[in-house]
């Protein structure tokens, strides 16, 4: 936290100074992002060590169903592969007895 | 061959009376006895409301069987279900296979826990008040889906 503080405030400062790195804002801008937002992602079911996902438990599944209704990507949740091919077995079966909705609109 | 072990879920309208229920109940287990299986549990878990409408019922009643039999039984019985205009969803899936390896998987975690704790010259089970109390919130846990945009 203290590294991106010191970051974004030398930027500040050094604006007049370093003209010519002016030429780029949209790459400053992504360091910066990018080092303020990154976390390690880790598979919930493996840190939790849950071996079975049922179809029945809705309140383990539910968190992967987004607003829309659509099954979370694993890029954005974190669940390792087998996890996730576990998981979309177990959203597609709660769907079928309307225990998850296939769309929301 | 040995048995299978199936679930049953059904979904009945939610007007449908105690002796409608039962009724219903009473054709499945003829279903399952005739063809040589058996219902090893009923699970009703009473009126429920469907993500989405079925037949414009907004909620459900939900029926859960678990039922060991074969594969011919299953079948037999999905035909019948299908055919009966009281259920309005029905599934079948097989979990025998499932819970073998959900088992599997368990047991070999426990043992090779055990086999590192015994290394490192503790005893095999956790003992209470060790390592990271229990129940303690993930900080992780509530940011997991930030800025999530699908």
């Amino acid at each position: 936290m203290a590294f991106g503080q010191g970051r974004s405030g030398g930027g500040g400062g050094g604006g007049g100074r370093g003209g010519s790195r002016d030429k780029k804002p949209g790459d400053k801008e992504k360091g910066q992002r990018r080092t303020l937002f990154r976390r390690r992602k880790v598979c919930k079911f493996c840190a939790d060590k849950i071996d079975d996902i049922n179809y029945k438990d809705v309140k383990l599944i539910g968190p992967f169903v987004p607003e829309r209704g659509k099954i979370l990507p694993r890029r954005i949740s974190g669940t390792c592969a087998m996890h996730q091919r576990k998981l979309q077995t177990a959203i597609k079966r709660a769907r079928q007895i309307a225990l998850i909705p296939y769309v929301t609109d | 061959m040995a048995d299978r072990q199936y679930e049953l879920v059904y979904i009945l309208p939610p007007d449908t009376t105690e002796q409608q229920v039962g009724e219903l109940h009473g054709q499945v287990e003829a279903v399952v006895t005739r063809m040589n299986g058996q219902i090893a549990t009923t699970e009703n878990w009473g009126r429920k409301r469907l993500a989405y409408e079925i037949g414009h019922n907004k909620e459900g009643f939900y029926v859960l069987q678990v039922i060991n039999g074969s594969g011919e039984l299953m079948k037999e019985l999905d035909r019948r279900l299908k055919v009966m205009d009281l259920v309005i969803r029905h599934m079948v899936v097989r979990v025998d296979e499932e819970k073998k390896v959900v088992e599997r998987t368990s047991t070999k975690r426990r043992t090779e826990s055990e086999r590192r704790r015994v290394k490192r010259g503790l005893p095999p089970q956790r003992q209470p008040g060790e390592g990271r109390p229990a129940g303690e919130p993930d900080e992780a846990e509530d940011d997991r889906f930030d800025g999530v945009e699908v």
